[in-house]
């Protein structure tokens, strides 16, 4: 008889990381359909020509690595990160920028750190940031929901949308550009909140955002729902940044944005949902993500506020991203049995 | 109903549970052939009282518990012993272990066996043998002997008793199906251990998934008159584990590192209970148990009572295995069993499950993909770890850091194994740490202890060379008196040339041999590429310049004698000067270099000690020869020669306390932690200082008759001066220099303090030697009246070292038997008491010419 011999356990749970990313990308479709029904076929177009991308970058790591090639490219974790830069980068964004960013997400910030699970910092993020600060017109290009004017899918219909994105920018497409809530609110001059929101039509159609921050949401809590991530990190990033323009509203509106404006603006609920908690590169213990969104909460407000960029939730994602391993020393949870937890890296022996 | 204290994690993996509970319990058939392991339990094996071929009844006891923790062994049934050997047993090690096998007869006859009437009218402790001499082991998995559990002591006061009927691994049914048709048995059970302990409350722990045995169990109690809790907890894995259940029930959370006892809990296992019953109420032994025989593989799931020692085959066969299928064989659950790869290995008491799985049921894991940090497995630690840092630390082996996250909390219960979507096998990477960590320690403690036998070893050697060395200076010391003597006896003013020469032959032999050991010492610390190289090569230099020195004193003797009438030994005294200066020069040197190397903390350390210790008893004797060849030459004028020394005793000693007090003030100034010291050490000086003015003083005094008498005879017959003072004078100078060497390592070695203290430290050295060679002079001029008296002095002051020696021996040798125990002690002592006693009657003779 051939029996094999094995040490316990011996079930395993019917998970595997390719599931758990599989499920990530699924929830990123309501987001995904908020994004197209309010700004037109280019977000769809360019998460399918990242992915393309993401994908050829990863075999040809992998291969270049000597690594089982099906092995590595099932688990689909190249595809979500592609997903994450393409409904984090604006509809319009050149086919060349879009790869930029896949290159650099898939091969500097991931592959070349070791592959999955040992990248320090969040490779879409990485990839975000470099292009907004390489690229700025090219980041800047938003349109406003045009979709919401009248026929809407005859202004800019999918072929105009791919002619746009992979022939090159037209004068006919300036017509759709337009600044972010966020840049309004950042450059308004002298302007008090109040009159801004009276001035600009970009802010009157804010309803969009909103939506779209919606969709985000819904899909973060059917992660929650499905245990892919605890709670920590999104409700600590939302409470934190709610606390701190909650604060300030109150000590100046005229100077500061409402907390909802914060909360439902910009990439705040994809950050706190979809990016802030990917696991390998935030802390590791329960109070150790809230720690972690606490950080990220109080640098989107700051950055935002009194920083030079318009939106923050990148730069503040990689900002505590390097300091995760730092809060992983002094937040080991108590274990059973112990008085207190153990800090530090060695403590008493 | 008691509220339930949730505890952090679990899983719930599919139970697989109803399979087995269809039918009700069977008798496993008796095989031909039982394989009884000697060790089923944790602790010591049990030492089998039977022989090859002996008739066996069942029952029958057939190994005795060996130890505090251990239980006996029984037969299962009648038969003849065929053998005795090492086996295959269920052990996760797959190792073989001594098993006792029986050839069964068929009959199963029974051994006369009785319980107990009522258990109530025996002492406890004799109901716990009882429990110990039927072989009750828990059953729940680990298999710890029940009576230790049982036998608190007074420290463990049992709050509350819990019955563990959570069964909470999948597919084992046999607690669940032993309440259902045996209830009775675990509430006698129950009562049993309700008097051995006294506890407060008694609380039964079952997982809500045995809605059945619930029912009976409920019905069960009420017959009893045992205020017994039945406390049912949601089902999740691990909850049966003991910490867990424990803070399931109570909400206490045992301390890590300790038992549940401590903080007032016992558990048992509700098998065990049962078993209690039937081993007090009925005298049965620990002879079978219930075994859950399940797994897609056997058509007939169910559960067997079964003999302890029947191969697992015999349990197959019974649910209709199909070997078709069988993929894998796993003894306990699918979480903490292991696998077996051999169907002959017997059941013992602590199986409570057999899994004949499918490759579908129990697939082979497969690879593992990268950790991805996803944290499910911290969701699911039920002991509160973060797994995933624990394997990232295993797998880097940075163990300590494992540690620090508490590795050694974990249960290994699997179920961060479980959830993990990368199939990680984590547990084998934490089991993987906790053998390297405990191999690490283990290794740790070996070596320490082999280098203290090694230091004790080496510091015995140096003792035995210092004591030889003692000893031989000592005799030395006695033949230059000897020789003071045979000098002044012959009037001459001469030193016996042959005398002088066979000293410096002596002195170049030193010198040589100090030369061998300085070289060797320089070899090895060469050799151990030590830090004091430099330092034990200058030591090696001038030990080769002080030989060649003596070498060439030698030879300048020689022709001395040949040539001179040797009218005069001044030159020699003043080589010996020279010799006794070096020697000093020499001892100062090593000094500074064990201080050093003690500042370094090197491991030399010790030998540079030992030869420090060498070259101080050297100096001394240099100083000693100097001062007797300086005595024996000015025997004559010795009065006026002592006159003299012990006005520059007090000179030095009045330079020494003036130097002592600014020391002290600048220590005062400076707020030096060592002024106190000091401040004695100065008192200490002043007292001197009139001591040796007064020992001045009575000198002057005795001077006047002794030289009048001189010039009549010899000085053999003046007025003694007092030996005693002397002595003293000689021990206080010793204390002082050895309390100012004291207080200079105490001292900053930069400050200038220290470097005051090192300069009195050389003159007191000067002080204490001065003394020295003055009493020694005295002392010789002793001897020559002794001698003229007709009694040998030296040679009783010989025999009264001996003495001293040997009593001493006999005491070192007394502590070595008491350290190691050995009965001579009584003759050794009483050795010890007639030695002491010819020692006293020796030195009171010596005292009476003293």
């Amino acid at each position: 008889m051939a029996l094999i011999r094995i040490t316990s356990p011996h079930v395993h749970k019917p998970v595997n990381t390719a599931g758990i990313m599989r499920l990530v990308i699924l929830a990123t479709l309501p987001g995904l359909l908020a994004m197209t029904f309010f700004f037109g076929w280019g977000t769809l177009i360019n998460i399918i020509w990242a992915s393309l991308l993401a994908v050829t970058f990863e075999a040809i790591c992998i291969k270049a690595r000597n690594r089982p090639l099906y092995f590595y490219l099932k688990d689909y974790s190249a595809i979500l990160t592609a997903v994450l830069i393409a409904l984090a980068l604006p509809p319009f964004v050149p086919w060349w920028l879009t790869a930029v960013a896949v290159f650099v997400a898939i091969v500097v910030a991931k592959q070349l750190y070791g592959g999955i699970g040992q990248n320090p910092f969040n490779p879409a993020m990485v990839a975000y940031a470099l292009v907004l600060i390489s690229f700025p017109l090219e980041m800047t290009r938003w349109t406003a929901p045009f979709m919401l004017q009248g026929d809407g899918w005859n202004i800019l219909g999918f072929v105009d949308t791919l002619q746009l994105i992979f022939g090159g920018w037209s004068e006919h497409a300036d017509a759709f550009t337009s600044a972010t809530p966020l840049d309004v609110m950042r450059h308004r001059g002298g302007l008090t909140t109040e009159e801004a929101w009276r001035a600009s039509d970009v802010l009157a159609n804010v309803g969009a955002w909103h939506a779209v921050s919606a969709a985000y949401f819904m899909g973060g809590i059917l992660l929650l729902y499905k245990k892919i991530f605890s709670w920590h990190t999104p409700a600590a990033v939302l409470i934190s940044l709610g606390a701190m323009s909650t604060l300030f509203y109150v000590i100046s509106p005229d100077t500061y944005a409402d907390p909802f404006f914060h909360l439902t603006v910009g990439g705040t609920i994809l950050g706190a949902f979809f990016i802030a908690t990917d696991p390998v590169s935030s802390a590791t213990s329960n109070k150790g993500k809230i720690w972690f969104g606490i950080g990220i909460g109080v640098l989107i407000f700051t950055i935002r506020t009194w920083g030079n960029y318009p939106d923050a939730v990148a730069f503040s994602i990689l900002l505590m991203n390097l300091a995760a391993p730092f809060i992983d020393q002094y937040t080991q949870p108590r274990t059973y049995g112990h008085k207190a937890p153990n800090s530090g890296l060695k403590g008493k022996a | 109903m008691s509220k339930i204290f949730a505890f952090h994690g679990g899983i719930h993996p599919p139970e697989n549970k109803k399979q087995s509970t269809r039918s009700p319990i069977r008798p496993a058939p008796v095989p031909a052939q039982l394989t009884i392991p000697i060790q089923q339990h944790i602790g010591a094996p049990a030492k089998p009282c039977v022989k090859t071929g002996d008739y066996v009844q069942k029952g029958q006891l057939i190994a005795k518990a060996q130890g505090r923790i251990s239980v006996s062994i029984h037969a299962s049934s009648s038969g003849t012993v065929t053998d005795i050997s090492p086996k295959a047993v269920p052990h996760p090690s797959g190792l073989n272990a001594p098993c006792i096998s029986i050839q069964t007869d068929g009959k199963d006859e029974w051994i006369d066996h009785q319980g107990l009437d009522d258990y109530r009218s025996v002492p406890k402790q004799t109901l716990i043998e009882y429990i110990r001499d039927h072989g009750i082991a828990g059953m729940g998995g680990a298999g710890f002997p029940t009576d230790v559990k049982l036998h608190l002591g007074d420290d463990h006061i049992v709050n509350t008793l819990i019955i563990n009927a959570a069964e909470c691994e999948p597919y084992i049914t046999a607690d669940d199906m032993l309440i259902r048709e045996r209830a009775e048995q675990i509430v006698g059970g129950i009562e049993i251990i309700n008097y051995l302990l006294k506890p407060t409350h008694i609380l039964i722990g079952i997982e809500d998934n045995k809605a059945h045995a619930i029912r009976v169990l409920e019905d069960a109690l009420r017959h009893t008159e045992l205020n017994i809790d039945i406390i049912v907890v949601p089902t999740k894995y691990p909850s049966g584990g003991e910490k867990q259940l424990i803070r399931l029930l109570t909400g206490v959370e045992v301390p890590s590192g300790h038992i549940p006892a401590d903080v007032g809990i016992v558990c048992q296992n509700i098998g065990t209970a049962a078993a209690i019953n039937q081993a007090v109420n009925y005298g049965t032994p620990l002879i079978s148990r219930i075994v859950t025989v399940t797994g897609g593989a056997v058509s007939k799931p169910q559960n067997l009572e079964v003999l302890i020692g029947t191969p697992i085959n015999t349990l197959l066969e019974t649910a209709r295995i199909n070997h078709d299928q069988l993929s894998r064989l796993v003894m306990g659950g699918p979480m903490m069993g292991y696998t077996i790869e051999n169907d002959s290995i017997p059941i013992i008491k602590t199986s409570n499950c057999i899994i004949a799985a499918t490759a579908e049921e129990m697939p082979p894991a497969p690879p593992a993909q990268a950790c991805i940090r996803c944290g499910l497995c911290e969701q699911a630690c039920p002991a509160e770890l973060l797994p995933q840092q624990l394997y990232w630390f295993a797998k880097s082996k940075e163990f300590e850091k494992a540690k620090h996250h508490n590795l050694f909390d974990c249960i290994e219960c699997g179920a961060c194994s479980y959830v993990c979507p990368s199939n990680i096998p984590l547990v084998q990477y934490y089991r993987f740490a906790k053998n390297e960590i405990r191999a690490e320690e283990a290794e740790q403690r070996k070596a320490d202890q082999a280098r203290l036998r090694f230091e004790a070893r080496q510091a015995r050697l140096e003792q035995d060379k210092v004591d030889k060395e003692t000893r031989r200076k000592e005799r030395a010391a006695q033949a230059a008196a000897a020789q003071a003597i045979k000098k002044t006896t012959l009037e001459t003013a001469q030193t016996n040339p042959e005398d002088q020469i066979k000293q410096l032959k002596t002195a170049a032999a030193v010198t040589r041999t100090k030369l061998k050991k300085a070289l060797s010492a320089l070899e090895k610390a060469k050799a151990e590429s030590s830090d004091d190289i430099a330092q034990l090569d200058l030591q090696y230099k001038q030990a080769e310049h002080a030989a060649e020195e003596a070498q060439t004193a030698l030879e300048a003797a020689e022709k001395g004698a040949l040539v001179s009438a040797a009218t005069s030994n001044a030159p020699d005294i003043k080589q010996l000067k020279t010799q006794a200066a070096v020697a000093r020069t020499k001892l100062k040197k090593a000094q500074q270099a064990l201080k050093m190397a003690e500042e370094k903390g090197h491991d030399g350390v010790e030998t540079l000690r030992a030869t420090v210790a060498e070259l101080e008893t050297k100096a001394a004797n240099a100083q000693q020869a100097f001062a007797d060849a300086e005595a024996s030459n000015s025997s004559s004028g010795a009065a006026s020669q002592s006159s003299a020394m012990l006005q520059e005793a007090a000179d030095k000693a009045l330079q020494t306390l003036q130097k002592a007090e600014a020391a002290l003030a600048t220590a005062i100034e400076n707020n030096s932690p060592a002024a106190d010291k000091m401040q004695a050490g100065v008192e200490k000086l002043k007292s001197k200082y009139t001591e040796a003015l007064s020992a001045l003083q009575d000198n002057a005094k005795t001077q006047q008759p002794s030289i009048q008498q001189a010039t009549g005879q010899q000085a053999i017959e003046r007025k003694p001066i007092d030996l005693k003072a002397l002595k003293q004078n000689v021990s206080i100078m010793r204390t002082k220099l050895k309390k100012a060497e004291k207080l200079l390592e105490a001292t900053d070695e930069n400050s200038a303090e220290a470097s005051e203290l090192q300069q009195e430290i050389t003159r007191l050295t000067q002080l204490h030697q001065e003394a020295k060679a003055q009493l020694d002079a005295e002392e010789a001029i002793r001897i020559k009246a002794a001698a003229a008296q007709g009694i040998d002095l030296k040679q009783l002051k010989i025999d009264a070292a001996l003495a001293r020696a040997a009593a001493t021996k006999l005491q070192r040798s007394i502590k070595k038997e008491q350290e190691s125990e050995q009965n001579n002690l009584d003759a050794l002592q009483a050795e010890l008491i007639t030695a002491q006693q010819q020692a006293d009657k020796l030195t009171h003779t010596l005292s009476q010419f003293e």
